[in-house]
């Protein structure tokens, strides 16, 4: 049967940036498919030339609008070990909460308003708010709990005001934590009624095997730090980050590909339970063990899976955290320190996957080089030829050109790309 | 939708993305709480960060970011010929926000810090108001929520819509902060634009300026309280720059 058609996809919808699918289709076979971000880029890795270290995470932070705490941090985490600053303990304890806001807030963001419409058959979550009002409400109401712990821990749940070098320049008050601890108890059981919903929903199979990479302690599931693993068995030194990335620049892309020990790798929340499973929450792996997911899963649409059991780790752990600040005076939360020449990574495991800032500064204190490795930077290679897989296989099952569509659209949104992001 | 028993019509609203974070739109989605009733006064026609419907048709465009690159412009002029009211959103679009920090280096050697050989387009980063009228703006990095609510119910109820006048110093004295400059750190609250709630402040860490400058801000007497203080003009001016929205005073100060 002699069948042409093309895909092309504009500016991809419910995505964070700008990025296009394009799928050319000859005779019933697949000619071509790219995954192009189209992204205008901003030149962080420039704006970052000579300005003072302490004013590096208030600019960095503006690389995202949805993981901005995790870029803070990665800039602070890189300028800590590049001066040797060393922050007390509390303070390192408020920002895991500040990541686990903002990882609840940004998980709840893409599983009920971005992805979800894609099961439902929706443009968007808005007619949900009809048809599956509770369901809506859960992913709101858990949203929101995640910008409070932004807000109590930060100053803000978009762009964060408290993380400073050498700790955070305000502790979040008693009182507003312990409001939080009973908005945790309050919420936990619409996660709980969620999470039954989307084991209604039918995630497409499909499986490219791929290279998973995020940090990895063995102790506690990672977050800030950490060693840099992959599903291939490569190990290395956080401050190797180079060696895991392997940038290189593709002509349909304004976002750079990366690349470890295969043609692609990926990060995020599937890659973070790959390598990590032993170390997630016992309701965590209830809930993975309710969906079948176990490590190492090769199926990208059960990222949104992942993110969910995510949740579930994140909501307990919170738990614990408020638990022990409750048990603080909260005063230790600031190193003083003096500017130094020298050079670090940090690396930190944002929403969608390990995120690296790499930081050089002279005896000034200011920033001689800069240079920031995205989570969605990591992951482009891996879309754009599980793309070309998805395509291929698709059509040899006989499926047409709306359904193709489809399914490339909710592929490329399993990885809750943050395509602004990436191309910095 | 009825508000003190008059009918009122939804407005429709298009929002825009150009060479930004997003986070200004993001701040949409926000407040969860008020969110059914903030939607109930909105007609979404185009919003593609939220949803696949992509229609025409929209009386109020928000346009979040910079411009840096030619298709933006054209993409911002054609925005701007369907809607009837453009609101500038956010800093990037109001003032040209951190993206201008790039501005200062020449545009080869930034475009090879990043992408080496490849070839790629990009401008000096500039405000949407160097290309198109704009009506409104909400300055902010972010912008507040609250602030765009306001603005909103006051476009559904054909109601005035102002921004404060006054400096952020008079909002972070209401909730009762210690002045930074008394511990010894350069902020721009005294000349920057209220509404924020001197949110940055009051977490202790430095007003930036990203809502721009207050109205009729004395800056010879700012620089003079910096040098009064022992405080460093360097760092000052790091400062003012950093959202763009001071270029008046840098290129006063020369």
């Amino acid at each position: 049967m002699k069948v042409d058609f093309n895909i092309d996809i504009h500016h991809l919808p419910r995505v964070e940036g700008h990025g296009d699918i394009r799928i050319s289709v000859r005779n019933g076979k697949l000619a071509d498919a790219k995954w192009a971000v189209v992204e205008t880029p901003r030149f962080f890795e420039m704006m970052v030339k000579g300005l003072s270290a302490e004013r590096v995470p208030f600019l960095t932070s503006r690389i995202c609008g949805i993981c901005s705490i995790s870029h803070s941090l990665a800039s602070i985490r890189s300028l800590e070990r590049a001066m040797q600053i060393t922050p007390p303990e509390t303070a390192k304890i408020i920002r895991l909460l500040a990541m686990h806001g903002e990882t609840l807030q940004s998980h709840a963001l893409h599983l009920f308003f971005l992805a979800a419409p894609d099961f439902m058959g929706t443009p968007s979550a808005v007619p949900l708010l009809q048809s599956h009002p509770e369901v809506v409400e859960a992913g709101l109401m858990l949203k929101e709990l995640g910008n409070e712990l932004s807000i109590a821990t930060t100053g803000r749940a978009t762009h964060p005001v408290s993380l400073v070098l050498g700790g955070v320049s305000k502790a979040p008050s008693k009182q507003r934590l312990t409001e939080i601890r009973q908005m945790i108890a309050d919420r936990k059981p619409m996660l709980d009624r969620a999470t039954d919903f989307f084991m209604t929903l039918r995630v497409p199979e499909f499986v490219r095997e791929t290279e998973f990479i995020s940090l990895h302690d063995g102790e506690s599931y990672p977050y800030i730090g950490g060693n840099l693993v992959s599903t291939d068995g490569v190990k290395r030194d956080e401050n190797d980050y180079l060696a895991m990335t392997n940038e290189y620049t593709v002509d349909f892309s304004t976002s750079k590909f990366t690349r470890l020990s295969r043609e692609s790798s990926a990060a995020g929340a599937l890659a973070r339970f790959n390598n990590n499973y032993e170390q997630l929450s016992p309701r965590a792996k209830e809930a993975a063990a309710a969906f079948g997911l176990e490590p190492v899963c090769h199926n990208p649409f059960m990222n949104n899976i992942a993110q969910l059991v995510e949740c579930h780790h994140i909501i307990e752990s919170t738990e614990a955290i408020i638990d022990r600040l409750l048990g603080d005076d909260l005063r230790d939360i600031k190193t003083d320190y003096k500017p130094k020449a020298g050079a670090a990574t940090g690396a930190v495991e944002a929403p969608r996957g390990v995120l690296y800032h790499y930081m050089e500064t002279d005896e000034q204190g200011k920033v001689v080089k800069g240079d920031c490795i995205i989570p969605t930077t990591q992951n482009n290679a891996n879309i754009h030829y599980d793309l070309n897989a998805l395509a291929a296989e698709s059509l040899a099952q006989g499926k047409g050109e709306k359904e193709v569509e489809k399914l490339c659209e909710m592929l490329v949104r399993s990885y809750d790309p943050c395509i602004s992001c990436s191309v910095h | 939708m009825n508000h003190l028993g008059f009918e009122l019509e939804k407005i429709k609203i298009g929002s825009f993305d150009f060479t930004c974070c997003e986070g200004c739109q993001l701040q949409l989605a926000n407040r969860e709480s008020h969110l059914p009733d903030f939607l109930a006064l909105l007609d979404i026609r185009n919003f593609r960060e939220i949803s696949s419907e992509r229609l025409d048709d929209y009386d109020i465009a928000l346009v979040e970011g910079s411009i840096t690159r030619s298709d933006e412009i054209r993409r911002l002029k054609s925005i701007r010929e369907k809607a009837k009211v453009l609101v500038a959103f956010g800093t990037c679009a109001c003032f040209g926000g951190v993206n201008a920090l790039k501005n200062k280096f020449p545009q080869e050697e930034t475009i090879r810090t990043v992408y080496k050989d490849k070839l790629v387009e990009t401008m000096p980063a500039a405000k949407i108001s160097d290309f198109v009228t704009v009506d409104y703006s909400i300055p902010g990095c972010p912008v507040s929520k609250k602030e765009v609510e306001e603005v909103v119910v006051g476009l559904v109820t054909r109601s005035l819509v102002t921004l404060p006048k006054y400096p952020v110093c008079v909002e972070c004295k209401q909730r009762l902060n210690t002045c930074l400059f008394d511990l010894g750190e350069v902020c721009l609250g005294p000349i920057s634009r209220a509404g924020c709630d001197a949110v940055c402040p009051s977490g202790k860490t430095v007003c930036l300026g990203c809502r721009g400058p207050a109205e009729g801000v004395n800056y010879d007497s700012f620089t003079e309280l910096v040098k009064e203080k022992g405080l460093s003009t360097e760092e000052m001016n790091e400062k003012l720059a950093f959202y763009n929205g001071f270029t008046d005073y840098l290129n006063h100060e020369g």
